[in-house]
């Protein structure tokens, strides 16, 4: 693959086919959301791997990139809290909305029914979601608060982080 | 201005009682723990000094005291290192003005007066490297004593929020000041004897002995006396030459963290940040963290340094990263109040016409580390050049002994790395520091061995292979 993302430093979608293959229509309709690693390049970490508790990610040395194996995540979203690149996401399609469940470690911390601002890959604002779940720091294994943002199902593979709303004064 | 709410740091349990100190007559609140110029800056002071050829106000640049930038006249001793030195209730601090006399009646210790203390082993830094090599060291039995010229036990680490690297036994997914959590009390579960604020000044061979001279709380003279050295005194910030680069507000980005993150002091409003290396792109989403604007990541290279995932983390949230584009000068009147950057070609010249005038107050220097070598130097271990390592270097075997029988380097100041391969360097110098003392059994180098095969696995991707080119020229066959 080539290298051009590390002058604009984000991901295309088609670059994050090539570093690895994502869930199918299928799986991604499954009962539990699936675990999505934006990790292309080979750097020493392995706590995704090490703390999956079914063994799906596959990574033979500590400087491979990690490989989801899609039909075993179980879709605990432990890889999402422990990720200290913070490049672990879940996707879930449900009707023709999509959960997608994100690392948060910026305040405020939206709380569950806040509508919130997501951002794409470049911090563009791409639309609103819903704040459907939020696992707190200190329920966090890697102390990394994690929410999980329903959306319009076209955004599941666009919108990587959020803004909250700023209460107007 | 201080920073009341944080995602990741709790400064109302950090901060200790309220004290007053005195800034050229002014009262001062501060809060009992934190250093006078850490204090200065919450209250809005950027000027510490004024240079004695052309009086330019000068403010911190590394504060962690390894540099001049923020000397001052505290109780009327001038050249105290006010970003190290901690305040009192009472404390006088005044502006220096070029180089000062000390008061005619001051009579400094003489070193007859000096205290005395013995072990098996001394280590100079209490950073993850030194603690780790403490640790390591006292677990093996030897009597260890550990000093750092800083006021808390962890270097970098105690301003690292983010988590690191590795593998899970090596700390990987744990925040560095988590981590130096953990390193402190478990040096001292293990008895090692620790000495903050205590600068080492000089490692000098006394008989069969090796003595590290020291003065601690900037007045008080030690003498610490062991069979064997480590020295594990970290790097210290580059600078780059543009026009007014020391204007106060120009900080190396370490400063800006130890502000922000170890103190809960505001660095400012605006910040441009200057390399986007792992330093620069990390210390641009802890701004972010703190609600600081990140005006922008300039980086002089084509393409980014940092890890993609910690540059992916600072994309998402907006700040933009202008690869080719290099700083041409700050302005502002005797603080920074605008930062002029500009496009560069292939050449590095700047490109007439892209010149971009950015209403920023804080410029943050993330343009590399150096390794702090001076006491290594000083002791008459061979020295050299490693590009890849940061600058000089101390030439060392695998054991992580220098050129001089008995002296052990570990960390950053062996060559520019990480916090992870400085606890495994550490780890290696302690235990061949014990074996060396006597004090641990032949079975200690199998332990040796796995920490270097760790080490080995650590560099062995893409980022490492800089790394080992570099060690190629320093490693001792």
């Amino acid at each position: 693959m080539s290298e051009e993302y590390l002058q604009r430093e984000y991901l295309t979608l088609e670059e994050l086919k090539e570093v690895t293959p994502l869930p199918s229509e299928k799986r991604l309709r499954g009962k539990h959301p699936v675990a999505v690693p934006e990790c292309p390049q080979r750097i020493p970490c392995t706590p995704c791997k090490e703390i999956c508790p079914v063994d799906a990610i596959k990574m033979d040395n500590p400087n491979d990139i990690p490989v989801v194996n899609y039909e075993k995540c179980i879709g605990c979203s432990l890889c999402v809290q422990i990720c200290p690149g913070l490049a672990f996401f879940m996707i879930h399609y449900r009707d023709n909305k999509a959960r997608v469940t994100m690392p948060h470690e910026l305040l405020p911390l939206p709380k569950r029914g806040d509508e919130v601002i997501l951002l794409n890959r470049k911090g563009e604002e791409i639309g609103e979601g819903k704040v459907v779940l939020v696992i707190p720091r200190e329920k966090s294994v890697g102390d990394t608060p994690v929410i999980t943002v329903e959306m319009p199902l076209e955004l599941a593979w666009e919108a990587r982080s959020i803004k909250v709303k700023e209460a107007i004064e | 201005m201080r920073i009341q709410e944080h995602p990741i740091l709790d400064f109302s349990k950090k901060r200790g009682r309220k004290v007053t100190i005195y800034f050229e007559g002014e009262p001062i609140e501060a809060y009992e723990g934190e250093p006078i110029a850490e204090a200065l800056h919450a209250a809005g002071i950027r000027i510490l000094n004024y240079t004695h050829e052309k009086n330019r106000p000068r403010g911190l640049f590394c504060a962690i005291g390894k540099c001049s930038s923020c000397l001052m006249v505290v109780n009327g001793i001038p050249n105290t290192r006010t970003c190290i030195t901690l305040v009192e209730d009472g404390l006088r601090i005044e502006r220096q003005h070029g180089s000062q006399p000390l008061p005619k009646d001051y009579k400094p210790p003489s070193w007859k007066e000096a205290e005395k203390r013995e072990a098996d082993i001394i280590i100079v830094g209490g950073g993850p490297a030194g603690l780790m090599a403490g640790i390591k060291a006292a677990e093996k039995g030897a009597k260890v004593i550990l000093m750092d010229e800083n006021p808390l036990l962890g270097g970098q680490l105690v301003k690292q929020t983010h988590k690191f690297f590795g593998k899970r036994d090596q700390f990987a997914g744990v925040r560095g000041i988590k981590i130096a959590e953990i390193l402190e009390k478990e040096a001292k579960e293990k008895g090692v004897e620790i000495h903050l604020e205590t600068s080492a000044i000089g490692i000098f061979q006394v008989g069969e002995k090796r003595m590290v001279a020291a003065i601690k709380k900037n007045k008080k003279l030690m003498e610490f006396y062991g069979k064997a050295v480590i020295v594990a005194t970290g790097a210290m910030e580059k600078m780059i030459p543009f026009e007014n680069n020391d204007l106060p507000g120009v900080y190396g980005a370490g400063a800006i963290q130890t502000l922000m993150n170890t103190y809960g002091i505001e660095p400012g409003k605006r910040v441009l940040i200057v390399g986007a290396g792992n330093v620069g792109v990390i210390l641009a989403y802890q701004l972010l963290q703190a609600k600081v604007n990140v005006v922008a990541v300039v980086e002089a290279m084509p393409k980014v340094g940092a890890y993609f995932v910690h540059a992916a983390k600072i994309r998402r949230l907006g700040v933009p990263i202008l690869t080719r584009h290099t700083i041409l000068r700050a302005e502002g009147n005797g603080k920074v109040e605008h930062a002029v950057i500009a496009q560069i070609d292939e050449k590095w010249r700047p490109i007439p016409g892209t010149e971009k005038r950015l209403d920023v107050d804080v410029i943050a220097l993330a343009v590399g580390l150096r390794p702090s070598i001076e006491l290594l130097h000083q002791a008459g271990a061979q020295i050299t050049y490693a590009r890849e390592l940061g600058g000089y270097v101390v030439r060392h075997d695998e054991r992580m002994e220098t050129t001089v029988r008995g002296l052990f380097v570990a960390g950053d100041s062996s060559g520019i790395e990480e916090a992870t391969t400085a606890m495994l360097e550490g780890k290696i110098a302690g235990l061949s520091a014990a074996l060396f003392v006597g004090k641990a059994k032949p079975d200690t180098y199998e332990e040796i061995l796995q920490a270097q095969r760790d080490l080995d696995e650590f560099r062995s991707g893409p980022f490492g292979k800089h790394i080992l080119e570099g060690l190629k020229k320093v490693m001792i066959k």
